[in-house]
């Protein structure tokens, strides 16, 4: 009996797979409860500012954030047949979409504090805002963080194919990110206003 | 047979002598899923004697009407720390480690699948409880003395907002729970990798031990709801720290939300932890029975069904709280609902025990105790379940009994079931069958006083967490009742602990398979080598040292 039949379609190398998808899932439901609570308050604040007066659809972050996820599939791909310098582009410009999303963050940010006085302080609006969008964007800068090691194990020649089941799962690990994102951007800015 | 004769069984070997400072290295810097396991559960044993010296002083305030032995604050951080330990700090890490211990040998594999990761969740487990009872010391910083929290073990909103529970106390009663929360994911995580990808050949899903099948439901469950417990303590950090609004009523915050968050976590651990009952109960019963289990099928069925019907119930907690006729209809039909896979269990046990030859060793003993405090568990369970009769009892004595009965008549004693039952394996050698005799009926008598009787004080009306009563609410006989039988519990807990030491220092050797058992576990040596198996084990059936023991009548013609 073979060992992929014996353990019911995975083999011991799966376990990092199994593991990231356990990740991901109870990271999942930790935004869940972040999503309700945001929910469920929306209109509840005491107070202004309210969502509908300061917050604007994030497009070019969403656009960033939502092509780097094709980027990394790129990259993925190419590092799984070889194409070291294929693969090193895609993966920084992974980098650069994944960045520029958080650049745009901060603007936004920096508007709300600064211009509109809203803070984690103001009114359950800017409670739950500031704590969703924030975690969301603490794991995209995580994701950052874990791209850029990679890129310099890459560039200093140590990554090759033989690596890419490993580092397929930072790309698992990105578009869950990704899809957090979705998830944030219909219950904030779309259902929230 | 001797267990010599076992292909599968690995050579002994004599350890050089080493220095008691490269021993303790050796514990503090293990990744061996054995070491870890053994940490987990002694540090669960420990904190197990400080949780129930909290419980036997708050048994002693109670023995008298009007008694003031506890003042109220020291009551109120009593209940509280102690609540708080048994589940996170003393159920936890028994569950967890007893797994840790068990699940690879189990599935015939070398270890866990992120051995260093098992490590840290470890690590993060002792120091998160470390940090909680660091309170008793430092909760108030450097400004005064410390104390412990006092929120009760829910700690329910708004009480545990800045305006009232000042100083730290609460923080560490969060950042406590936090620490110990990374571990048991992380802990659930790689339960779940290695049993979907570590199995030795042959061992299909359907060949698995229950034992493993359980926990790898209690891992998912740990999944879902420890996220959620995190994603809730945390909104309690930034409302205390940085001034947040989630359960700041004055701002429009909902103190029913955090209920809410808190119980959709509440009620899936109470099944994370008794789960692993089961777990020990469905291992242990058939050996002492000397049969099969009874519908496996159907109990991995039914185990599963607990897995998915336990996330929809959480509110029955919430009753009195007022949900309107909607929810709470749903939240009674639905925790109604997880009493039928439950019950199918017991029945599945008593399948098992039916027609079997019992041999009533201390193991079983505790299993069969189990059975019957168990099932009335799960009726008073039912009863609670009734929103109506909840609106009436919920917050009393009843309830407090109900959930003991779950945690000690149900968890505990299959813990002592394990622990018997496994220590030979652990160790290599055998707990006293005299002294865990009495330890059995010294507990089991103390159980039925202490627990049984609360059940009446709760019908009379006695609320819980009050630090004391007057004499005209004629409740006093009964928590007399209740505190001696306390006594008989400590002194079982005594017994028990003598006994570990007794058999550590002149145990009988147990051997490599000291039941008669059929799980891979007893095919390795006692204990068992760094590697576990000196060969790759390969099976055939749920029942591997059956098969080995009986080559004429294999159980794979038959499953
Ligand atoms: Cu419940």
């Amino acid at each position: 009996m073979s060992a992929t039949a014996a353990t019911g379609g995975f083999v011991p190398g799966d376990r990092g797979r199994v593991g990231m998808a356990c990740l991901i899932f109870t990271e999942s439901a930790f935004f869940s409860i972040f999503l309700v609570a945001y929910l469920f308050y929306i209109g509840k604040s005491a107070t202004g500012p309210q969502p509908a007066q300061v917050l604007d659809l994030p497009v070019l972050a969403t656009v960033c954030l939502l092509s780097s996820s094709g980027t990394i599939a790129v990259a993925l791909k190419s590092l799984g047949s070889g194409h070291i310098a294929r693969f090193l582009v895609a993966w920084g410009l992974t980098i650069a979409l994944g960045v520029a999303f958080l650049g745009f963050t901060a603007q936004e940010w920096q508007r709300l504090i600064t211009v509109d006085g809203l803070t984690l302080r103001t009114n359950l609006f800017g409670t739950t805002f500031y704590s969703l969008v924030g975690f969301h964007a603490a794991h995209v800068l995580l994701g950052v963080l874990m791209m850029t090691s990679v890129a310099l194990l890459a560039l200093t020649g140590r990554v090759n194919s033989e690596h890419a089941p490993r580092v397929e799962l930072v790309g698992w690990y990105w578009h869950f990110v990704d899809a957090v994102w979705l998830a944030v951007l219909t219950v904030v800015y779309v259902l929230g206003r | 047979m001797s267990s010599a004769d076992l292909p599968l069984h690995a050579s002994v070997e004599v350890p050089p002598a080493i220095s008691w400072t490269d021993r303790l290295h050796g514990w503090v810097a293990t990744v061996d899923h054995k070491r870890l396991g053994v940490l987990y559960v002694a540090s669960g044993l420990v904190f197990l004697l400080v949780g129930g010296s909290q419980a036997s002083m708050m048994r002693m305030q109670l023995f008298y009407a009007g008694n003031d032995l506890l003042s109220p604050e020291v009551f109120n951080r009593f209940f509280t720390v102690h609540g708080t330990s048994m589940v996170f700090f003393v159920g936890m890490p028994l569950v967890i480690g007893i797994a840790n211990y068990l699940l690879p040998l189990m599935i015939g594999a070398r270890d866990m699948a992120f051995p260093r990761l098992n490590a840290w969740g470890f690590w993060m487990f002792l120091f998160g409880a470390l940090l909680f009872y660091f309170s008793y010391v430092g909760a108030d910083g450097l400004y005064g003395a410390g104390t412990a929290p006092d929120v009760g073990w829910f700690a329910y909103s708004p009480l545990t907002g800045k305006a009232f529970s000042r100083g730290n106390s609460t923080d560490y009663w969060v950042l406590g729970i936090l620490v110990a929360g990374f571990g048991s994911i992380s802990a659930a995580i790689n339960m779940i990798a290695t049993t979907l990808t570590m199995r030795c050949r042959g061992m299909t899903l359907g060949r698995m031990p229950l034992f493993v099948w359980m926990m790898l439901v209690v891992s998912w469950l740990i999944l879902v709801a420890m996220g959620p417990l995190t994603a809730a303590q945390v909104m309690l950090l930034f409302d205390r720290f940085l001034g947040a609004h989630f359960f700041d009523t004055q701002a429009g915050g909902d103190a029913v939300l955090w209920q809410h968050f808190f119980w959709f976590f509440g009620h899936p651990e109470v099944y994370i932890l008794i789960i692993p009952g089961f777990a020990y109960a469905s291992e242990i019963i058939p050996v002492f029975s000397r049969k099969v289990i009874f519908g496996y099928p159907v109990m991995v069925a039914a185990t599963c069904a607990i897995g998915l019907l336990s996330l929809g119930v959480w509110a029955h907690h919430m009753f009195v709280v007022g949900l309107g006729k909607g929810v709470t209809s749903w939240f009674v039909v639905a925790t109604m609902l997880v009493g039928v896979p439950t019950g199918i269990k017991i029945f599945n046990w008593i399948g098992t025990i039916y027609g079997g030859k019992l041999h009533f060793r201390v193991p079983m003993l505790f299993c069969t105790a189990f059975l019957f405090q168990f099932l009335i568990a799960g009726l008073t369970g039912i009863m609670l379940a009734a929103a109506p009769f909840d609106w009436q009892l919920s917050d009393s004595y009843f309830v407090v009994a109900h959930f003991h009965y779950v945690l000690i008549g149900g968890l505990v004693f299959t813990i002592f079931a394990a622990i018997y039952y496994w220590f030979p394996k652990v160790t290599g050698r055998m707990l006293s069958e005299r002294l865990g005799r009495w330890h059995f009926w010294l507990f089991v008598v103390g159980f039925q006083l202490t627990f049984t009787t609360m059940h009446a004080q709760g019908l009379l009306g006695m609320p819980r967490r009050i630090y004391t009563y007057s004499a005209d609410r004629n409740w006093e006989i009964w928590n007399q009742i209740t505190t001696t039988g306390v006594l008989f519990q400590a002194l079982g807990i005594a017994v028990f602990v003598c006994a570990i030491f007794h058999a550590l220092r002149r145990g009988e050797p147990a051997g490599d398979d000291p039941w008669n058992a059929w799980t891979l576990e007893w095919s390795t040596s006692s204990p068992p080598p760094e590697y576990n198996f000196a060969e790759e084990p390969e099976v055939k059936s749920r029942r591997p040292l059956w098969d080995l023991k009986h080559p004429d009548d294999p159980d794979w013609r038959h499953e």
